[in-house]
């Protein structure tokens, strides 16, 4: 054997070899895809199959599933009631921010990045677990129990700090001058506030509205605690009570109800995409 | 139109660091005015606060005949171009232009009637629905422009108008601007750090370093006849020459030779006393024979500028610089002598670094 056949064969030994790493890796990526796509292939099929287990298979298709969720008085009406909570909140939680934001980026107040830190850290404690109590104490005593106000304001009082947060580093980005110029013109800070800073800002603005609805849509704990009327629930708590005479989990109701509840979300991301020029790139000065 | 005055300004930062000390300016109605100085002097925060965006510490600012000192910046009559420009990125020119009279509530028939008409006397034909984005430079300088003059104002300040531009558009929105002064006949401020740009554009000029006021003149007074060593050693393309010296017998001695102390400086100098020569580059001559009241030199450093060539030369342990003109430069290591133009050399004081005489 020649020095010059023992250097082709070396390097065609190389080429299959990575070849085959190349198949190998293939696998197991779309092997990891598959289970990623399991539960959203469930989600789809399942509310159209007559009798729905936990395991994914090929539907016995039926709409009776939907008709029989719409014979339930609270569901369509829980889903209403989460659109009037997320967009709530998302009013309230994007005007406060963006004002909030703006004063926090243009005025110098001693220790500012520390209290917004501190806020940050502390605002998961608000709607988490481990203020519940205390929470409800509070809104009991307010008399705010069973009221949309009580939830919007605890669920608005969870969300600002990280709003302002990443709103502030959208304002921090957007230069000076323009305000300035504005002001030479004889602009007020509200007036600036509206032709300058949010319009510059918007991409956050959306971001945030979005972001809020989601977290409002998802909580499950907030209006579980303050709400007491099923007529009040809000979509996330009333799957909760999706059980069957038997005290079995119903699977035809909750599928049903997962998938109209996943569909709002998908639709306020796309029309605010389209209006807005949704992007996604969050605090990141661009 | 109005004039602007100043009367003891001063603007002190939170901790006692003044930006600008005690200056008493009075810019005159339809002239533009420069404020020059090396950047940290204070002459963009007296901009700021005649523009109203830094609040005046003490002393008081009359725009016109009004007192303007604590007025609102929308109030005060004046149009600021800042150094960015700052025009609105969601905006298209149109709008930017037109912003200020949408503040002032104009219809929008209006304002887009004036925008236009503004837009095509700084010849933006056709760019009208741009975006700023979509501009070049020079351009978006124009577009500013714009906006400021869309609302006539009283006052114009310009915020380093040219230190955005590339080197070759520089000189021609410089000719731009100075041209457009002269049409509107508004009084225009600007603020610049490149002596070349403040000869070049302003009536007069007031030079600045540390907060405090140096020198107001017309660009040829702050260039002739500069009030202290370092409004001389600022203004000019190339420095002036400065050497330490002491007065002996009506002359002092460069080197080994002694060379008379200006005309009318005679009688304000007394034997011993320390003083600073001066000369400008451009007011030395190179010999390469002897010449009544030349100085011996050597030369060191041979730099070509284009037309003409600056050289470095040794004087007894002194370095000066001298603008020759092309073809005839010296190499480096030639024996010479440097002539100075009598009437052109300056005295100052080696203490108080102000100008005798």
């Amino acid at each position: 054997m020649t020095t010059t056949d023992h250097v082709q064969k070396v390097a065609a030994d190389a080429n299959v070899r990575h070849f085959l790493s190349r198949i190998a890796f293939t696998i197991i990526l779309t092997i990891i895809g598959l289970l990623f796509a399991l539960p959203m292939v469930w989600l789809v099929l399942a509310p159209f199959d007559a009798t729905p287990t936990l395991s994914l298979e090929w539907p016995d298709w039926t709409l009776q599933n939907f008709a029989r969720l719409a014979e339930n008085p609270y569901a369509l009406r829980s889903i209403g009631n989460s659109l009037l909570l997320g967009i709530g909140t998302m009013l309230i939680v994007v005007v406060l921010g963006a004002l909030a934001a703006y004063a926090m980026s243009r005025i110098r107040i001693p220790g500012r990045d520390g209290i917004l830190y501190g806020l940050l850290l502390l605002s998961s404690i608000v709607t988490g677990t481990a203020a519940m109590v205390p929470t409800f104490q509070i809104i009991t005593q307010l008399g705010l129990i069973n009221s949309y106000v009580g939830v919007l304001l605890v669920l608005a009082g969870g969300i600002l700090p990280t709003v302002i947060f990443i709103l502030k580093d959208f304002m921090d980005s957007i230069p000076k001058s323009y305000e300035e110029s504005a002001r030479l013109y004889g602009a007020g800070p509200f007036r600036i506030l509206r032709d300058v800073v949010v319009p510059i800002a918007r991409p956050g603005l959306a971001f945030i509205a979005i972001w809020t609805i989601v977290q409002v849509w998802g909580n499950f704990l907030v209006p579980f605690i303050l709400l007491r009327s099923p007529d009040l629930q809000p979509a996330a708590v009333l799957m909760y009570t999706f059980y069957t005479e038997s005290g079995q989990a119903d699977l035809r109701l909750i599928s049903t109800f997962a998938l109209l509840f996943s569909a709002p979300v998908l639709l306020i991301y796309f029309i605010v995409n389209r209006r807005y020029g949704f992007r996604f790139h969050g605090g990141i000065k661009s | 139109m109005a004039g602007i005055t100043t009367t003891q300004l001063v603007k002190e930062y939170p901790g006692g660091v003044r930006g600008v000390d005690e200056i008493d300016v009075e810019i005159h109605d339809g002239e533009f005015f420069a404020l020059l100085g090396p950047s940290g002097c204070g002459k963009t925060t007296l901009l700021r606060s005649i523009a109203g965006l830094e609040a005046i510490s003490s002393g008081t600012l009359v725009i016109g005949d009004r007192d303007v000192t604590n007025a609102e910046p929308g109030v005060r009559g004046v149009a600021m171009v800042f150094q960015d420009y700052a025009l609105f990125p969601h905006m298209d020119v149109g709008d930017n232009i037109a912003y200020p009279l949408r503040i002032k509530h104009v219809k929008r028939d209006e304002r887009r009637a004036t925008a236009e008409r503004v837009a095509d006397g700084l010849s933006l034909q056709g760019l009208i629905e741009r975006r700023p984005g979509q501009l070049s430079g020079g351009q978006q300088q124009r577009v500013a422009l714009a906006r400021a003059v869309a609302t006539r104002p009283d006052v114009l300040l310009l915020d380093e108008p040219l230190s955005n531009l590339d080197a070759r558009l520089r000189l021609e929105a410089r000719t731009f601007l100075k041209e457009l002064q002269r049409d509107l006949g508004v009084t225009t401020v600007f603020v610049t750090h490149d002596q070349a740009e403040a000869l070049a554009l302003a009536d007069r000029i007031a030079v600045m370093r540390a907060g405090k006021l140096q020198q107001i003149g017309t660009p040829r007074e702050v260039f002739q006849r500069p009030n202290n060593t370092f409004v001389a050693g600022f203004i000019g393309s190339n420095p002036m020459n400065l050497v330490a010296a002491t007065v002996e017998g009506g002359a002092i001695a460069i080197g080994e030779t002694p060379v008379p102390v200006p005309s009318g400086t005679e009688s304000l100098v007394h034997d011993g006393q320390s003083v600073i020569w001066g000369i400008r580059p451009e007011y030395l001559t190179w010999s390469d024979a002897e010449e009544p009241g030349g100085i011996p030199a050597e030369v060191s450093v041979v730099e070509n500028l284009g037309a003409s060539v600056l050289i470095a030369v040794n004087v007894g342990g002194h370095k000066f610089q001298v603008v020759v003109p092309e073809h005839r430069e010296p190499a480096p290591g030639d024996r010479g002598w440097i002539v100075p133009q009598a009437a052109k050399t300056l005295l100052f004081d080696a203490e108080t670094t102000e100008r005798i005489g």
